[in-house]
């Protein structure tokens, strides 16, 4: 167990739900805006990795309902059916980017780049965290 | 700028291969770091530096009227860096794993592939 | 819908890898749905074979942006007979895999990363894009990195760190070449820059470039004096795991050779001339140093490198017989070479060894599965009408065609440096007087299988001895093929008149 200080202890109590917050905020503004799965991805890893270097590896995997390598196959999955939606719905080309009519409240338009980034947001969420486990129980 | 970028460049592939040339096995990663950035400003620089906006035309027009910037190697940038994000960490933990079993970090003691079996 | 099939064996990998790594845990699971999956994309792959047999070469533009700006997916001949190998060998290989790689291995996703290898070679063989060919190429060697160091044994970690670093070399070599081509040209598109390199002034710095690819991907493909990661790796993962490495992984760099070499950078005789004089030191010493090893691993690593000195030394004669030629061995190649690994690892299951000095008898004891395993290893030879034989005949044809008698000097040679090696193999491994059996605890011998398992293990070479055979006395076929393939290559306009100009 390191030692660590007491203000990372309490900060990153605060700071693992802003910091997911925020993340998931550069994951919707990402289409027109810098942002976008990857970075939101990394961010929301680097929230709990925080939350690992202040409280220790066990107490974040406790937090965890789910372990992060199980969300690699699920964002692949959703990735790809936004890929494939276009091809299966409408004959068009692989990854043809569909939207909707009407926008919505926040979001605006809906479309497929969405999806398709929220996978990418799971997929580097779980292999960083993945990683990130693996280096450090073994070390 | 281009001059300085190329000089970089120079360096850093220059210091990459010094660096993959050496025994150590940790400083053979920080090689191949090197020189992967190297070949990711590489891209950059003959993309051409140009000052210019983001190639997004706006909702009123059809065409981009400013001069912008080509966002292709971006593109190729932002592809090749997470390629090598993956690739530098599966190093990182294969030299860890390679350390400990082989029990040196020195290149040139690794030669049990080479023996006759 | 239906001009979209060209694409879905990647859809079919890439949904096989995703569903297996839903059931990480479920071993059984897996071995059965890899064998199942394989299969299916079989049917497939023969689906879009004849698609394109019929209708000629196809293109999706991904995500409809039309080419150049998009990623294009092209698919002619070769790319399409590539596919079928490519699904052929990994079904052999899965069901080989599902029988002998061991528990602990599967358990840390093999089979997964199995299909995402799949997946990468088929899309390197499928894209029409130089930058996207690279992606292609890091999802191959990820997913190779991960197939050569699971286990972690000492001489496998040992050969994965020469192999990992030669290899990302290899991809920021390629990288390199590729932002100089995009420098140049502006374009990414392989047709498109047909087009435009042959307008660029200033040729010296294209000649640089085409340098650059011919390092990079040689790295890969394992040419001289380039090749020294392989016979240092490819004997220390799990024999299943080197069969798809010796039948695959090289083919895909000399696939990229003869794609760039014939598409984008042609017409150059210096650089024919050093792909010949590239090939001969290949065949050489790739020959010579098959000739000194005792590790039946080892040699065939040897013979891999000296066999892609014939594709090369095809390649830098640049005719239409001379690519033809290359075709014919490179389709013969894939399904031996898948080959000869899995029976490497047959004889291991065996005897409990890989050393020549101490295998001996396996004719006396198992008849039958010599005589199969005659089949690939005599096709290896060329010993006609066995399927080696009949693409040299293109090869020595264009050389002499050429006047290139150094060319076709080294590639007797090198064929009979071959039969030199395969007969002393023969003689050491099947009809030697047996050596004292080393007892090992905890191994499974092949007597000590069950009748299931043993089916499991020679059926994959059975089935890649009957295309060896189908490739052989079929020659005819295989050779009408192999000349169309040649055809489109040689007079690459249809292929860029296809990809630039095709309709939605």
């Amino acid at each position: 167990m390191m030692r660590t200080t007491i203000i990372l202890k309490t900060a990153s109590n605060y700071l693992l739900p802003v910091l997911l917050l925020f993340s998931i905020f550069i994951l919707l503004r990402g289409h027109y805006l810098p942002g976008g799965g990857f970075v939101g991805g990394l961010i929301a890893s680097i929230a709990f990795i925080l939350h690992s270097f202040a409280n220790g590896l066990h107490k974040t995997k406790e937090l965890l309902v789910l372990h992060p390598g199980y969300l690699i196959p699920l964002g692949l999955a959703i990735s790809f059916l936004s890929g494939l939606a276009p091809v299966v719905l409408y004959d068009l080309p692989f990854m043809t980017g569909l939207w909707s009519h009407d926008s919505v409240a926040i979001l605006g338009h809906i479309g497929s780049a969405l999806f398709f980034d929220m996978g990418v947001y799971l997929v580097v969420y779980g292999v960083t965290l993945t990683i990130i486990f693996t280096i450090s129980e073994s070390a | 700028m281009e001059i300085l970028l190329a000089l970089m460049i120079g360096v850093l592939y220059a210091g990459g291969i010094y660096m993959m040339l050496r025994r150590s096995l940790v400083k053979l990663i920080i090689g191949i770091i090197l020189i992967g950035n190297g070949a990711n400003l590489l891209i950059f620089l003959l993309g051409r530096i140009t000052k210019g906006s983001p190639p997004i035309i706006p909702g009123d027009a059809n065409v981009l009227t400013e001069a912008f910037a080509d966002p292709v190697p971006q593109a190729l940038i932002l592809t090749a860096i997470v390629i090598s994000f993956g690739l530098q960490s599966f190093a990182i933990v294969l030299v860890k794993r390679a350390h400990t079993v082989v029990k040196t970090d020195d290149l040139d003691e690794m030669n049990a592939t080479d023996e006759d079996s | 819908m239906t001009q979209q099939i060209i694409i879905y064996p990647l859809f079919l990998q890439i949904a096989i890898s995703i569903i297996l790594m839903f059931s990480w845990n479920n071993i059984r699971f897996q071995k059965i749905f890899s064998v199942f999956g394989s299969f299916v994309s079989v049917v497939l792959a023969g689906w879009v074979f004849y698609y394109i047999w019929t209708t000629g070469t196809q293109t999706v533009q991904a995500a409809n942006w039309s080419a150049p700006f998009g990623i294009t997916f092209v698919a002619d001949t070769f790319a399409a007979t590539l596919v079928v190998l490519t699904s052929l060998a990994g079904l052999a290989v899965s069901i080989f895999s599902a029988a002998t790689v061991l528990k602990d291995r599967l358990r840390f996703g093999y089979f997964p990363i199995f299909h995402f290898l799949l997946l990468g070679l088929n899309g390197a063989f499928l894209t029409g894009d130089i930058f996207n060919l690279y992606v292609w190429f890091e999802i191959i060697i990820i997913s190779s990195f991960v197939l050569i160091t699971i286990g972690g044994e000492k001489a496998q970690l040992e050969g994965a760190v020469k192999y990992f670093t030669l290899n990302i070399l290899a991809s920021i070599i390629f990288l390199t070449a590729i932002a100089v081509l995009y420098g140049l040209t502006g374009s990414l598109n392989m047709a498109d820059l047909a087009g435009k390199i042959a307008a660029v002034e200033n040729r010296g710095l294209v000649e640089i470039t085409a340098i650059l690819f011919l390092i990079g991907f040689g790295i890969k493909a394992g040419v001289f004096p380039l090749y020294f990661w392989l016979p240092a790796s490819y004997h220390t993962p799990p024999f299943a795991v080197s069969s798809i490495f010796g039948g695959l992984l090289t083919k895909v760099g000399v696939y990229a050779l003869i794609r760039v070499f014939t598409l984008i950078f042609t017409h150059d005789p210096f650089l024919n001339d050093i792909l010949i004089v590239v090939a001969i030191f290949t065949l050489v010493s790739g020959g010579i140093g098959a000739l000194v090893q005792n590790n039946i691993r080892k040699v065939f690593s040897y013979l891999i490198i000296c066999h892609i000195g014939y594709m090369i030394a095809g390649l830098g004669m640049f005719t239409e017989v001379a690519i033809a030629g290359v075709i014919f061995y490179l389709i013969h190649d894939i399904v031996v070479k898948t080959n000869l690994f899995m029976i490497s690892g047959l004889i291991f299951r065996l005897r409990g060894s890989n050393s020549m000095r101490a295998l001996g008898g396996l004719y006396a004891e198992w008849p039958k599965i010599s005589l199969l395993l005659f089949i690939p290893l005599f096709s290896l030879v060329g010993i006609p009408p066995l399927s080696g034989f009949w693409p040299k005949i293109n090869l020595i044809k264009a050389g002499f065609a050429e006047s290139n008698y150094v060319t076709v000097a080294a590639i007797i040679f090198a064929s009979f440096i071959t039969l030199i090696i395969i007969a002393k193999l023969w003689a050491e491994v099947f009809w030697k007087e047996p050596q004292e059996l080393k007892l090992k605890e905890n191994f499974k011998f092949f007597s000590k299988s069950t009748t299931f398992k043993k089916t499991q293990i020679v059926l994959p070479i059975a089935l890649l001895s009957i295309v060896s055979l189908y490739i052989g006395f079929g020659a005819e076929h295989i050779q009408e093929l192999s000349a169309r393939i040649a055809d489109e290559l040689v007079n690459n306009q249809g292929y860029i008149d296809t990809v630039l100009h095709a309709a939605k």
